[in-house]
């Protein structure tokens, strides 16, 4: 049988909250529920296991950081860098997340409902299996992708109200898919747009099924919107930058 | 780091500090116990027509005496009396808060100033804290006042009251020192009459800001980016007449490729700008918060590398750090937004 925790988290520090998901996931908790958050930093870090975290509230920075495996269900809006270097697992925002979503993440999913800030997914990165997958169904900002090294980057933008520009600045791996078309001024150097393939479709189809599941919209016009994809021009877009070869 | 808080009310309701405090310590992360500080517009309705002068001195006895006569000489103390503080535990005091409620003589002024009181008082914070007698004046307009320290921001708060305040605007700042020494002015807000400035962030430009000031007569004593954004301001809105807009794309202008894509009389008019204001750019990761006593504003710098969080509430307009300290003050708020960069936030007072 399922066991499930509750805690309440009403004006409590995150260092004992933090304890106390600890130690309700030692005892063998499948799911946690934490209820009146507003803020607290470092919610789910480093936890392993496979328990699932609710957090009612707002999460504070770095939810999720360092992860690996647990799944953290937010249902309101985040502050700075969930995903932070993440490992793998799966982490779930109702409500709009600050700047640097999925920080340098390294494997798992990040699924945003609303808008995300400045820099999402800077330097998310792979390596073998570990493919960690950011989806974005709001808008980004400017500097999305930021030195982007692996990973897939989906942004929805389904208000219509995306104004990002310099994306994919520095990116050398990975890549950012993004619903509509993008206009070449906002892609960074560095960056270039190439078209989705009936292959890529097929790729990212189950990623969008299991977005429009976790936040119950229609999967179909997602998986068969039109998309802009956009890659790395080059494995190394500095070489001449900073050193003459 | 750093954490900023600000909140106006457009109908001009007053907040006691209890909930600024409160929101501030919900960002205790972003300092480092070395610095904090809040600033209240509408807190002396009583002495509304005297500039407020909030003193820190070294030393009581020997300082004040010199304050004294320098301000006899250049107006009228209408009134002077200690701040109240209240010790707290983890606060070492080294500073002694004084506030004087000052009458400038606006005939002292250079001749053809078009607000020769604020002329005066200018002149005078820039003399006494330049002269390091051990005195500061971290504060000196009308109906407004800082309450500063070295320590974290309840104990700050605490060993003013701040509760006892009731304001319009406030703004507060949680110091996360990184190249400062401890001293009671230097953590943030910092204010010239008019103005106060909270900031999150470094400007990488100081020096080139510093001089540009400086040129214009006033002096930098305290090593720090907020007090050169008070002057800049001061100068730019006050004696230059900008609008705040300009003023703000001044400090804050659009890269020239940006520029490049406006119309044309938009192109003309920010090329002015960047060429007339080159050394009024700020540069380097902030967030500035500013406020005077008809307006709240917030920016960011170009590349967006610090965070802002708007919210909004009726007639109330948040500006934060961090989303939750919004939450802290206003459970209820009706939005947050999180503008672009280059897209300043501006909330004026009802007329």
């Amino acid at each position: 049988m399922a066991k499930q925790v509750v805690i309440d988290a009403k004006g409590m520090h995150y260092t004992p909250l933090n304890q106390q998901i600890r130690k309700a996931i030692e005892d063998g908790a499948d799911e946690i529920v934490i209820n009146n958050v507003l803020g607290q930093r470092f919610i789910g870090d480093g936890l392993r296991g496979n328990a699932t975290i609710r957090v009612n509230g707002v999460a504070g920075g770095d939810l999720a950081m360092f992860m690996s495996g647990p799944t953290v269900i937010v249902h309101g809006n985040a502050e700075h860098a969930p995903g932070n270097t993440m490992d793998s697992g799966k982490v779930v925002i109702h409500g709009s997340a600050g700047d640097a979503v999925a920080h340098s993440m390294r494997g798992g999913k990040v699924f945003v409902r609303g808008d995300i800030g400045y820099r999402g997914g800077i330097h998310m990165k792979q390596y073998e299996a570990q493919r960690p997958v950011l989806v974005v169904g709001g808008s980004a900002q400017t500097f999305l992708g930021e030195y982007m090294a692996g990973g897939l980057l989906i942004v929805l933008d389904l208000n219509g109200k995306m104004k990002a520009h310099e994306i994919g600045s520095g990116i050398h791996g990975g890549e950012i898919i993004i619903r509509g078309d993008v206009d070449d001024a906002n892609l960074a150097s560095g960056a270039k747009k190439v078209p989705l393939t009936e292959e890529d479709r097929r790729r990212i189809a189950p990623v969008l099924r299991e977005f429009a599941a976790d936040f119950g919209l229609e999967p179909e016009p997602l998986v068969n919107a039109d998309y802009t994809r956009i890659v790395p021009a080059s494995a190394r877009p500095f070489a001449g930058k900073y050193t003459w070869e | 780091m750093c954490g900023i808080f600000g909140v106006m009310d457009k109908g001009r309701q007053m907040m006691d500090g209890s909930g600024i405090r409160e929101a501030l310590s919900m960002m205790n992360e972003r300092g480092s116990g070395e610095g904090a500080g809040y600033v209240a517009y509408g807190i002396y309705p009583d002495y509304r027509d005297c500039y407020a002068l909030h003193i820190l001195f070294d030393n009581a006895c020997e300082s004040k005496a010199v304050v004294d006569a320098t301000l006899e000489q250049w107006g009228t103390i209408e009134h002077d009396e200690a701040i109240p503080t209240y010790d707290q535990p983890n606060l070492r005091v080294n500073s002694t808060p004084w506030r004087y409620f000052f009458k400038p003589d606006p005939s002292l002024a250079a001749p053809g100033s078009e607000s020769p009181e604020k002329d005066v008082i200018a002149n005078l914070v820039m003399q006494i804290n330049a002269s390091a007698k051990g005195a500061k004046i971290v504060s000196s307009g009308k109906n407004v006042g800082v309450f500063k320290a070295s320590g974290w921001p309840e104990d700050v708060a605490n060993y003013y009251r701040i509760e006892d305040y009731e304001g319009y605007i406030w703004l507060a700042h949680n110091r996360y020192a990184t190249s400062n020494p401890e001293l009671w002015d230097r953590p943030d807000p910092f204010n010239l009459h008019d103005w106060s400035v909270v900031e999150n962030g470094k400007i990488t430009s100081y020096g080139t800001n510093r001089h540009y000031v400086e040129s214009f007569g006033y002096t930098c004593s305290m090593s720090t980016d907020s007090e050169v954004i008070a002057y800049m301001l001061d100068l730019l809105v006050r004696r230059h007449g900008l609008d705040i807009n300009l003023a703000i794309r001044a400090f804050a202008p659009p890269y020239w490729e940006d520029i490049d894509q406006m119309p044309e009389a938009e192109q003309k008019l920010n090329r002015a700008l960047r060429f007339a204001y080159g050394s009024a750019t700020m540069n380097g990761p902030f967030t500035v918060l500013a406020a005077n006593p008809e307006m709240m504003v917030g920016f960011t710098d170009r590349g967006k590398l610090r965070p802002m969080v708007v919210g909004e509430c009726g007639d109330r307009l948040y500006i934060a750090s961090e989303e939750v300290a919004i939450r802290a003050m206003e459970p209820k708020v009706e939005s947050i937004t999180r503008p672009a960069a280059g897209e300043p936030v501006i909330g004026r007072v009802a007329q």
